[in-house]
C-alpha cells in the first residue's frame, strides 16, 4: 500500500464518519467490559435498530476513555456527553439515553466533558482513545495512523528518523527514564546484518494498567512505532513481549498485526518499498522480573527469564547476540505523533529535562481512579486533587506511590512538587511506568512497605544473593515489626541492609526493591517507632493492633 | 581466540596498583594475576558467570557496583576493590547465606574444605545479626555414588554450569524462583533415577559447600581435587 492509498482509506473513513450524524462511542476495554459494557453495547445496538436509526446513529465499541471510577463509560456525539455507571440491568436508562441524543442529556447519569478529569488533560498517547475501534484498522487509518511510518519510508532516511527523536527529547517510559533517541541511535549504529526491535507489554506493577490500556484501545499505534523504530535502526524483525494475564491486549494485538499484515503495512516489502518488517507477539508467563531487560530477551529465546549483568547492552548484543531495540508501549505509541507533528512540538511539552506527556493509572484513595494523560511536570496537587477529584470520603491525604515496588512514597510535604523524572527521582521515588497510588489517613506504612516487600520477595528470581535472600530478610523485618515483635535495631537494620541491596543487586528489580522502605522510613519513621515502642498500628491494619499484647497495652 | 599481535594492552590502577590487561580480560583476572584478592564465591575459572556479587567493585566514574568476574579491563580505569563498604557489603551476603539455609558446620562432611566457611572466615563474619530462615529443604541419597543436601546449597550453579558446559549432559538445573528457588536433576526427578546423569563427578568436585559430596567420605577425606583446569588444557590440546 502506498501512502496515496492509505490517505484514500483515511478519506473514506472520515466520509463514513459524517455521514451518521449521531454516535454512541462504548467503551470495551478490560475494566468496562468487566462491567458488562458489552451487554450496554448490544442493548444500545438493539434499541438503535428498534427505532429504525441505523441510518443515522451509529453505536462504536471503542476502547478506554479512563475514568474506570464510574465504568462502563459511553459517550455520545454530538452532544459530546458521557454517561456513567450503566449497567445492562436498566435498560430504560439506555432507552432513555438515545432518545434523547438531540435534546439535553440525561442528567442522572451524564457526565460533562468539562470535568477537570477530562479537560486537565494533555493526550497523545490517549489521542484515539474512546474514539477509534480498537478491532478495525480502517478506523485508525482514519484517525491518521501509519500515515507517519509511510511517510518515513518514503520521505525520509534513517539517520533522520533517529535525529527527530532525539530531538523531540523522548525519554524511555518504561521506567528509568533513558532517552529513547539516545538508544535508537546505539542501535543504529551498532554493528550487526540482523537486528531487533522489542516491545516490553510485560507491565506488572501493582496498580499500573497504562500499557494495557494503550494495547486493548489502540494497538495499531505501538505497531506503527516499533515499524518507525525498526525503519530507523535497520531491524526487520519485532517481538512484542506481552504477559500472559492481559488475554483481550493479545487478541486484539494479534489481531492488529493480521490486518495490518493484510493491508501491506507491516511484513515484507512495507509502503511498496524494500523495507520489511515483521511482528510476534510473544507470552510472558507471568514472572515480574521479565520486564528487565536482559531477562525479557532471555524470556524471549526460550531460556529461564534471569537477569544478566550489563555491559554487554542490549543494544550491542540482545537477543541472539544481535543488536536489539527494546522499549516500552507508551514509548512506541509517542512516536507516530512526533513523526507527524515534528520534535519542536512534542519538546514545547512538558519540562526542561522531561519533555511530552505521561499517562498515569491513577489509582487509590481517590474519587476519580482511572486512566490520565498529562503534560510532564504537571503538580502533584493537579494530579490528586484536580484530576483524581480529591479523597474519596473526604478524608485526609496521606502519601502518594509512584513506581510500583521500585518507587516510594511521596509525603504531603510535597504536594507542590512537579511529576517529572528528575523532581521524583529528588524525593527517592522514581517515575516508573506510570502508576500512581494515592492512600489516605487510613494507610499504615509499615503495611504499604510490608506489602511491596512482600511483591519483591516473591517476584526475586533467586539468581543473586542479595535480592534473593536481602529480600526475603527485608520483608521479614517488617514482618516482625508489622506484628509488634520489632526492636528499634531493626530499623537500623532495614536500612543497613536495604543499602547493602541497593547497591549490590545484579538487575533493577533488587537496586530497587528497598526504595518502599527506605522512602516510608524516611518519611513517617514516627510510624515505625509506633508500631516498635507501643506494639500498636494507629490504622488497625497490622496485626499487632488485634494482638493480646496490643490490647493489654490500650 | 585472536592472534598475539591483536591484542592491545590496557593499562588501570586497581587499589592504586598500576596493573595491565590484555583485551577482554575481566578485572578479576587481571586483580588476581597481581596478587590482588577479590574475594568469589560463584566464580569458578573455566566457566561461565554466576551471581554472587561478592566480587562487586568500585570503579571511578560508575555509580554502580561492577562485578569484577564479568567487567572487562579498560585503559584508564581506575578500581577500588577494598574499601570500608566494600567489606560491610560482602560480610552481610556472606550473612544473608548463612541465615537462608542450614550451613551449621560442626555437622556439615565439608568442614574445613568449604569455601563458603573459608570466606566467612576470611571476612570476619563470626555471628548472624539476622533472624535464621533455614528454609527447609531436601536430602537426595537416590544417586548410588553421591548425595545431594539442598539444606547446605548456596545456588551458585557451578554445577549446572559444569554439568551443561564442560560435560555436556545438562542434568543439573533450577526450579522455582526467588528464596524458593532449588537445584533441581532432570526435570525434578531423584538424582538417582535421571537419564541424563552420567555420574562424572564433576558437580562434585566443583561444589564450594557441602551440597553435593560423594557418599562414604568421611570430613578429613572430603577434599576436592579440582580437574577442571586440567581437562579443559586437555580439550584445548586435542582441538
Amino acid at each position: 500500500m502506498t501512502l496515496d492509498e492509505l490517505q484514500e482509506i483515511a478519506q473514506q473513513e472520515k466520509e463514513e464518519r459524517k455521514r451518521v450524524s449521531c454516535r454512541i462511542n462504548v467503551s470495551v476495554a478490560a475494566g468496562c467490559l468487566s462491567l458488562h459494557s458489552d451487554k450496554v453495547f448490544e442493548i444500545l445496538q438493539s434499541e438503535v435498530k428498534k427505532r429504525g436509526l441505523e441510518g443515522s446513529c451509529k453505536v462504536k465499541a471503542v476502547g478506554c476513555m479512563g475514568l474506570c471510577a464510574a465504568g462502563p463509560l459511553i459517550r455520545t456525539e454530538p452532544q459530546h456527553t458521557y454517561y456513567r455507571s450503566l449497567s445492562p440491568e436498566r435498560p430504560e436508562v439506555l432507552s432513555a439515553i438515545i432518545d434523547n441524543l438531540d435534546s439535553k442529556p440525561v442528567p442522572e447519569f451524564a457526565l460533562s466533558p468539562d470535568l477537570p478529569f477530562f479537560a486537565e488533560q494533555k493526550r497523545i498517547v490517549l489521542e484515539n482513545f474512546g474514539e477509534i475501534d480498537p478491532e478495525r484498522i480502517e478506523d485508525s487509518i482514519g484517525a491518521g495512523g501509519y500515515e507517519a511510518l509511510l511517510t518515513c519510508i518514503s520521505n525520509r532516511s534513517h539517520d533522520e528518523v533517529v535525529q527527530e527523536i532525539i530531538r523531540s527529547g523522548l525519554r524511555g517510559r518504561g521506567g528509568a527514564g533513558y532517552p529513547t533517541g539516545l538508544k535508537w541511535s546505539m542501535v543504529a549504529k551498532a554493528p550487526g546484518d540482523q537486528k531487533y526491535v522489542i516491545c516490553n507489554a510485560d507491565e506488572g506493577d501493582p496498580g499500573a494498567f497504562m500499557d494495557r490500556s494503550v494495547l486493548e484501545s489502540d494497538p495499531h499505534r505501538v505497531l506503527e512505532g516499533m515499524a518507525i523504530a525498526a525503519y530507523a535502526v535497520g531491524a526487520t524483525k519485532g517481538y512484542i513481549y506481552c504477559r500472559a494475564e492481559y488475554p483481550l491486549a493479545v487478541k486484539r494485538l494479534k489481531i492488529a498485526i493480521r490486518q495490518a499484515e493484510k493491508l501491506g503495512l507491516l511484513g515484507k516489502r512495507i509502503g511498496e518499498s524494500d523495507f520489511g518488517f515483521e511482528i510476534e507477539v510473544r507470552l510472558g508467563a507471568g514472572a515480574f522480573v521479565c520486564g528487565e531487560e536482559t531477562a525479557l530477551i532471555a524470556s524471549v529465546e526460550g531460556n529461564r527469564g534471569v537477569p544478566s549483568p550489563r555491559p554487554p547492552f542490549p543494544a550491542y548484543s540482545g537477543l541472539e547476540h544481535c543488536p536489539t531495540l527494546l522499549n516500552n508501549v507508551e514509548t512506541f505509541a509517542n512516536i507516530a505523533p512526533i513523526i507527524q507533528k515534528g520534535a519542536d512540538w512534542f519538546a514545547s511539552i512538558g519540562t526542561d529535562k522531561s519533555k511530552g506527556t505521561k499517562v498515569f493509572a491513577l489509582v487509590g484513595d481517590v474519587v476519580n481512579t482511572g486512566l490520565i494523560e498529562v503534560p510532564m511536570g504537571i503538580k502533584l496537587r493537579d494530579l490528586v486533587y484536580k484530576l483524581g477529584g480529591g479523597i474519596t470520603g473526604n478524608r485526609k491525604f496521606k502519601a502518594v506511590q509512584t513506581g510500583g515496588p521500585s518507587g516510594g512514597c511521596i509525603p504531603e510535604q510535597f504536594l507542590d512538587m512537579n511529576v517529572d523524572y528528575e523532581s521524583l527521582n529528588s524525593v527517592g521515588s522514581i517515575m516508573g511506568s506510570g502508576g500512581m497510588i494515592v492512600m489516605d489517613e487510613t494507610a499504615c506504612m509499615v503495611d504499604v512497605a510490608k506489602f511491596f516487600m512482600d511483591f519483591t520477595r516473591d517476584e526475586s528470581c533467586g539468581k543473586c544473593i542479595p535480592c534473593r535472600v536481602g529480600t526475603t530478610q527485608l520483608h521479614g523485618l517488617l514482618e516482625r515489626i508489622s506484628e509488634g515483635k520489632g526492636r528499634m535495631e531493626d530499623l537500623e537494620m532495614l536500612e543497613r541492609l536495604g543499602a547493602m541491596v541497593k547497591r549490590t543487586a545484579l538487575c533493577g528489580l533488587g537496586q530497587t526493591a528497598p526504595n518502599p522502605v527506605s522512602s516510608t522510613l524516611k518519611y513517617f519513621r514516627e510510624e515505625y517507632v509506633r508500631h516498635i515502642e507501643d506494639k500498636t498500628c494507629a490504622q488497625g491494619r497490622c496485626a499487632c493492633s488485634k494482638s493480646p499484647a496490643a490490647t493489654a497495652v490500650n | 581466540m585472536p592472534e598475539r599481535n591483536q591484542y592491545q594492552v590496557k593499562t588501570l590502577t586497581i587499589d592504586g596498583k598500576e596493573v595491565c590487561a590484555t583485551e577482554h580480560q575481566t578485572l578479576l583476572e587481571v586483580a588476581r594475576e597481581n596478587a590482588i584478592d577479590i574475594p568469589t564465591l560463584c566464580h569458578f575459572d573455566g566457566l561461565r558467570i554466576g551471581a554472587c556479587r561478592l566480587c562487586v567493585v568500585e570503579v571511578k566514574g560508575s555509580n554502580k557496583l561492577l562485578p569484577a568476574c564479568v567487567t572487562q579491563a579498560q585503559e584508564g580505569m581506575e578500581v577500588t576493590a577494598h574499601s570500608p563498604q566494600l567489606h560491610e557489603f560482602r560480610k552481610l551476603i556472606i550473612e544473608l547465606l548463612f541465615t537462608e539455609r542450614n550451613h551449621v558446620c560442626a555437622v556439615c562432611v565439608s568442614s574445613g574444605h568449604c569455601e563458603l566457611q573459608a570466606m566467612a572466615q576470611k571476612l570476619g563474619v563470626n555471628h548472624v545479626t539476622l533472624p535464621y530462615l533455614h528454609i527447609n529443604c531436601a536430602t537426595d541419597g537416590s544417586h548410588r555414588r553421591f548425595v545431594a543436601d539442598h539444606n547446605r546449597c548456596v545456588l551458585c550453579t557451578r554445577c549446572m554450569r559444569v554439568c551443561d558446559e564442560i560435560e555436556g549432559a545438562h542434568t543439573w538445573d533450577i526450579i522455582g524462583r526467588g528464596i524458593n528457588a532449588r537445584m533441581i536433576t532432570d526435570l525434578g526427578e531423584p538424582w538417582g533415577a535421571s537419564e541424563t546423569c552420567t555420574s562424572c563427578g564433576k558437580c562434585i568436585s566443583v561444589c564450594p559447600v557441602g551440597a553435593l559430596v560423594e557418599k562414604g567420605k568421611s570430613v578429613s577425606e572430603m577434599t576436592k581435587p579440582n580437574l577442571l583446569p586440567y581437562l579443559l588444557q586437555m580439550r584445548g590440546e586435542a582441538q
